[in-house]
């Protein structure tokens, strides 16, 4: 039962993701920014000769709908071809070498934002309009209507710079990096012991991984506390109290259970956001990461690159929501897959 | 209705703010007490008027190149309204119209749009934005089709599901039923009918379409540089944090007031017009 949905719903994948590759690759070629001229721009005096040579080793002087099916048939295998903008690197290198920050800060402010709105919703939903109720809803209204940028840089005054308890910019102490093992700081400088570059990739995490967990722990609580509210109100709940059974097992089990049934569906939506929010977080901060990657390449008219990237957000997304359906599936058994 | 929404303080205060906010970028040229592109080289980072070494000339202070920053704000207002209005209604009337008349038909247009929509909704927007403005560099018609690309989605959705569900009610089989045209089903049976919940999508969609082009300007690549907007202000200050902590926060705190008066006011409106959504 659980292979055909999951066979169903990758095959569903194939058409958004052709769709999505054929917007980014037009729009990427239809536009004037030229990446002969870019990757030339300071090399001084070239013959057309040489501009041609470049052309022909892209592939760039054959029809689009050529490149077009190049691309995809390489894109399927993970290939991307050589970056324009790091030269002598192919977009796969480039790409790889990111990766592990973007998703090291990703699933950092993903656990902030979860570990907040989760306990915030709950205690919120048992007093409705009560004094915590009042304030975690004003606190979830500014995390909304809040720019990333600016929550950045704001936190970047206060503790960077006035309280200097932060840093305020990159990854980790240079002079710290730990051994390689997966790329991701956190988690290398744990697997070798090296307690000196965890605290300080933590720190590191810290500024950015709140800025953008913010607008998600905004959304998860609002989910948590009104879903909470309207299962607190269920019969069985009533029940469950009028048994006898301790508050903390109603709350807890009973009603908790349920409720989350509908915020995993919104999890999963703001954890897509969550990935588009870091090229903004990632550039206040210098994290190098795939969305600074993403915007420098885009500056660079380095197609390969933005290409690739734009297809792992999307990516990402489509199987976050999958992840969310089949989660959803799980958790509720009215619900029928496939 | 109005009734209702009055009743609410909180969204009757936030819908005041947002008139003020209006009124102050109407009138900037009359009410700003400096030119927003005046420079003054004597006066440069000014600190706000209540610090000991502030300057009263610049209520809140004055940027890099002196400019006085509360001038700017006002005349920011105008360019982030501006472009708010311009590209929901714009996001609306497509997504409305694509909507209902998916919802109405179904059929081979419904199941292309849906292929379309499944394919924008996994699409990063702001990537996109981002690789049309530095194409195009920053200039207002791009930024308004960057900004509309993906926007329609949701007035789609909403317009196509609550046709689909009008289709099949006893007013529009009664109005099918006396000989009414499909065109007058559909705008004078139909649309008045849904139309509080896209009224209610509109004024959450203009919250985040003001961060969305505040955004863009931040990074560079939105509203040319040439027009004082609050996002490009705030990348302004970003240089001068150390020293100057109010050249960011003010644009951004105008900002953030702006959007939040605009979601509360929204909320508002859907609790007046949408019983059910009432808690």
């Amino acid at each position: 039962m659980w292979g055909r949905f999951l066979r169903q719903r990758l095959l569903q994948l194939i058409p958004v993701l052709i769709g999505v590759s054929f917007i980014v690759f037009l729009t990427m070629h239809l536009t004037p920014g030229d990446p002969i001229e870019h990757m030339l721009g300071q090399a001084g005096r070239v013959t057309q000769e040489q501009i041609d040579e470049l052309r022909a080793h892209y592939g760039l002087d054959r029809p689009l709908i050529v490149q077009y099916g190049l691309f995809l048939g390489n894109a399927a295998r993970g290939e991307f071809g050589p970056s324009y903008s790091h030269h002598g690197r192919t977009v796969r290198s480039v790409v790889a070498a990111r990766l592990p920050a973007t998703l090291e800060l990703t699933l950092f402010a993903f656990v902030i934002a979860i570990v907040f709105a989760i306990p915030a919703g709950v205690i919120a939903s048992l007093r409705p309009h009560g004094l915590f109720d009042r304030l975690a809803t004003v606190g979830a209204l500014l995390g909304i209507s809040m720019p990333g940028f600016w929550l950045g840089i704001v936190l970047m005054i206060i503790f960077g710079l006035q309280r200097h308890w932060l840093p305020i910019s990159g990854r980790i102490d240079l002079a710290l990096i730990p051994e390689y093992v997966t790329g991701v700081h956190t988690l290398d400088a744990l697997l070798t012991a090296n307690g000196p570059a965890f605290w300080s990739a933590l720190k590191h995490l810290a500024l950015p991984g709140v800025a953008m967990a913010a607008p998600m722990a905004a959304m998860v609580m609002r989910m948590v506390r009104s879903s909470m509210i309207g299962v607190l109100a269920q019969d069985y709940v009533q029940f469950a109290r009028a048994k006898g059974l301790p508050e903390t097992t109603v709350v807890g089990k009973h009603a908790l259970r349920n409720a989350l049934i509908p915020t995993v569906n919104i999890v999963a939506l703001q954890t897509g956001l969550l990935l588009s929010g870091n090229m903004i977080i990632e550039t206040v901060f210098q994290f190098p990461g795939l969305g600074k990657l993403a915007v420098d390449a885009i500056a660079a008219a380095d197609y390969p690159l933005v290409q690739a990237v734009v297809l792992i957000y999307a990516v990402s997304y489509v199987l976050l929501n999958l992840v969310a359906d089949a989660l959803h599936a799980a958790l509720d058994p009215r619900v029928q897959i496939a | 209705m109005l009734k209702l929404l009055l009743a609410n303080r909180v969204a009757a205060v936030a819908g005041l703010l947002v008139v003020a906010f209006v009124m102050v970028a109407i009138m900037a040229p009359i009410l700003a007490p400096c030119d927003p592109n005046e420079q003054h080289p004597e006066a440069i980072r000014a600190a706000p008027f209540w610090r000991a070494d502030g300057d009263s000339r610049f209520l809140l202070g004055s940027d890099s190149l002196g400019r006085d920053l509360l001038s700017r704000i006002m005349f920011g207002a105008r360019i982030s309204i501006l472009l708010g209005v311009v590209v929901v209604l714009l996001t609306l009337l497509v997504g409305t119209g694509l909507g209902m008349l998916a919802g109405y038909f179904g059929g081979a247009f419904d199941a292309v749009m849906s292929r379309i929509v499944d394919t924008l909704l996994a699409f990063p927007f702001l990537i996109f934005a981002l690789a049309i403005m530095a194409a195009t560099g920053p200039n207002l018609v791009a930024l308004v089709s960057a900004l509309a690309f993906k926007g329609w989605v949701d007035f789609y959705r909403v317009a196509r599901a609550d046709v689909l569900a009008a289709r099949e009610a006893d007013y529009v089989t009664a109005a099918r039923g006396v000989g009414a045209s499909t065109a007058y089903i559909l705008f004078s049976e139909i649309l008045p009918n849904i139309v509080p919940p896209l009224i209610v999508l509109a004024a959450l969609r203009m919250a985040i379409i003001i961060i969305a082009e505040a955004s863009l300007s931040f990074l560079g690549i939105g509203v040319p540089p040439s027009i004082p907007a609050w996002g490009t202000m705030v990348a302004d200050g970003r240089a001068d944090i150390a020293s100057a902590w109010w050249i960011a926060t003010f644009p951004g705190l105008a900002i953030l007031t702006l959007v939040l008066a605009v979601n509360l006011f929204g909320e508002g409106l859907r609790d007046a017009l949408d019983p059910r959504m009432r808690q």
